[in-house]
């Protein structure tokens, strides 16, 4: 089972909902922060014996003594990553999408590829409080490096299709967000009763359609805005999974980095019913 | 002219609201939203648009099943997985395919067509704070960073036209693609934060990165009272790094109560965040003015 996170608009607790769900599933979960450009999914998971392995992507290497820099290159690649001026090939490391393109269409065989560091990702294992393991795998993008999605697809490679994974998504309903939901049996909408959490919401749903991943909506600090997104949801047909009221004293843990969703045994439970229909209804294999 | 951008690292810090505040105490100024896949700005300044246009942006590649010879070679070279197989048909899931050409490059059937793309709409605007530059990325649409700099050029191009000093831009959350087209070569960038442990660990990254492009930063806290003490906290980062800390916002209700009405904080009014919100917009236009 593939469970991701998302939400459209940030700041709508994604991340206390993930980390509170892979809590609360009571069983073996692999949770991926896939939020790679500003993960947070460590800060309240706490994992331990945390390894770090560097992740690239390929971008190309000119062989000056191949190159005729005769522009087919520069001409193939439609992310303006390689320039030949005054008889030289340039290459844009930023811009590359690591597409190996230009590689095929040089006529001199003069371009090879090198790894090109984009971030890194950390492993580690969370023991819950029921003695549970959650294995957390988190993507972190180094700073000023511009392509997520290569560093959010590597991440996934951990994911294990037998077992419960959570992934915990980028906001947004552009690249990133699409590369971390793709291949989700489920998406869990995390969103809050506001003008912008439903302009948000209403984008995320119709991504989701384009692109047909099943999805319901948990609606966070349900009590600070109005009827907007339920009326919406209602209209639209769309599960409303949970609302959550807002709560000072979860605002206030969370904002020392723990999240206490969890001890909260009415929440907890709603938590698990959710992740028991989804698993039912959702996915073949648990 | 001056270009400032806010932006937060973490998503849900307040950038729209306090951009849209920021635009009704500055007068005379152009305002751009350059969160285009999650675009909030318009819901408060209200905009009539008054031109809109096609973003036609990049390619896309798509499979002619009639023509396809089903040898599986563009799916094993596709960097991108988008790739895909259904009833024993090759086909291209568009929200994943980045536009590079090179399934188009090697097919031997010629079976990949390579079209241009269009990606959502741009808008020019006018607002009762003045212009408005906006846009709508389609839907799973790819792209995202180059619409920030089309907007940012255009809003530009109407700012000399009409002799217009100051453009204020709405900027996305995180530190990636879209965030960098819409800081490069901005002559401030305001972060807005939050005094909670993710709000920190965030605004480091997003400080390091507006250090990487040597871009002037200030930073502003979001809902302070939340926890004192990391506001206390994040002013300390602010003094150890070259960021200037310009003020602090309470939590408040009328936040939320001025979007649910489509205003902005200052124009709702009757608030007790409405003054600090006028001292950080005082200070953040006296250090870009230096």
């Amino acid at each position: 089972m593939i469970l991701a996170i998302a939400s459209g608009k940030g700041g709508t607790g994604k991340t206390t909902i993930s980390t509170a769900l892979a809590v609360a599933a009571k069983q073996k979960v692999n949770f991926f922060d896939c939020d790679v450009e500003e993960p947070n999914g460590m800060i309240f998971l706490k994992p331990e014996s945390v390894t770090t392995e560097q992740t690239f992507s390929q971008v190309p290497q000119i062989d000056k003594e191949k190159c005729t820099s005769c522009g087919a290159c520069e001409s193939f690649c439609q992310f303006n990553a390689i320039i030949t001026l005054a008889g030289r090939t340039i290459v844009m490391n930023e811009m590359c999408h690591d597409c190996t393109g230009c590689g095929y269409v040089c006529p001199n065989n003069a371009i090879s590829f090198n790894p090109f560091k984009i971030g890194e990702i950390n492993r580690g294992i969370h023991l819950s409080p029921d003695g549970f393991e959650i294995n957390v795998v988190s993507g972190v993008l180094d700073i000023g490096r511009t392509m997520s999605p290569p560093l959010i697809r590597q991440v996934k490679k951990d994911i294990k299709p037998g077992e419960l994974n959570i992934l915990d998504c980028p906001p947004g309903s552009s690249c990133p967000m699409l590369t971390a939901v793709d291949g989700s049996d489920y998406v869990i909408l995390v969103t809050e009763p506001t003008a912008f959490g439903l302009h948000d919401l209403s984008i995320a749903v119709d991504t989701l359609r384009e692109i047909n991943i099943p999805f319901g909506v948990i609606i966070n600090k349900s009590d600070i805005g109005d009827s907007g997104v339920t009326d919406y949801c209602k209209k639209e047909e769309i599960d409303i999974l949970l609302e959550i009221n807002s709560m000072p004293e979860v605002a206030k843990q969370y904002s020392e980095g723990v999240n206490i969703l969890n001890d909260i045994p009415e929440v907890t439970e709603k938590l698990q019913k959710v992740l028991e229909m989804i698993t039912t209804d959702y996915c073949e294999v648990v | 002219m001056k270009e400032i951008v806010v932006i937060s690292g973490k998503g849900g810090t307040g950038k729209t609201s306090i951009t849209a505040s920021f635009a009704a105490l500055a007068g005379n100024c152009i305002t751009v939203d350059c969160d285009v896949d999650a675009a909030d700005l318009h819901i408060l300044l209200n905009p009539e648009i008054k031109e809109q246009n096609r973003f036609i942006s990049g390619k896309l590649a798509s499979i002619d099943s009639d023509l396809c010879i089903d040898c599986g070679k563009c799916k094993s070279k596709c960097n991108f997985d988008a790739i895909r197989q259904k009833d024993n048909k090759y086909y291209i899931e568009s929200s994943l395919c980045e536009g590079c050409g090179l399934c188009n490059f090697i097919c031997p059937a010629g079976a990949i067509k390579f079209e241009s793309r269009d990606c959502g709409e741009w808008y020019k605007s006018e607002t009762k704070y003045g212009p408005m530059v906006h846009a709508k990325l389609g839907i799973a649409a790819e792209n995202s960073g180059r619409l920030v700099s089309l907007i940012r050029d255009e809003a530009k191009k109407w700012a000399n036209q009409i002799d217009c000093d100051l453009i204020l831009i709405d900027g996305p959350p995180g530190i990636g693609c879209p965030v960098i087209s819409s800081i490069s070569g901005v002559d401030g960038v305001l972060v807005i934060t939050e005094p909670t442990f993710s709000g920190i660990h965030d605004l480091e990254r997003i400080l390091e990165l507006t250090k990487h492009f040597k871009i002037d930063t200030m930073v502003a806290v979001n809902k302070f009272d939340i926890n004192t003490d990391n506001t206390r906290k994040i002013k300390k980062m602010c003094f150890a790094s070259d960021a200037k800390y310009v003020g602090k916002i309470s939590s408040d209700q009328g936040m939320v109560n001025a979007q649910m009405q489509g205003m902005s904080i200052v124009e709702y009014g009757n608030s007790k965040c409405v003054k600090e919100i006028e001292n950080i917009w005082f200070n953040v236009k006296n250090w870009v003015e230096q």
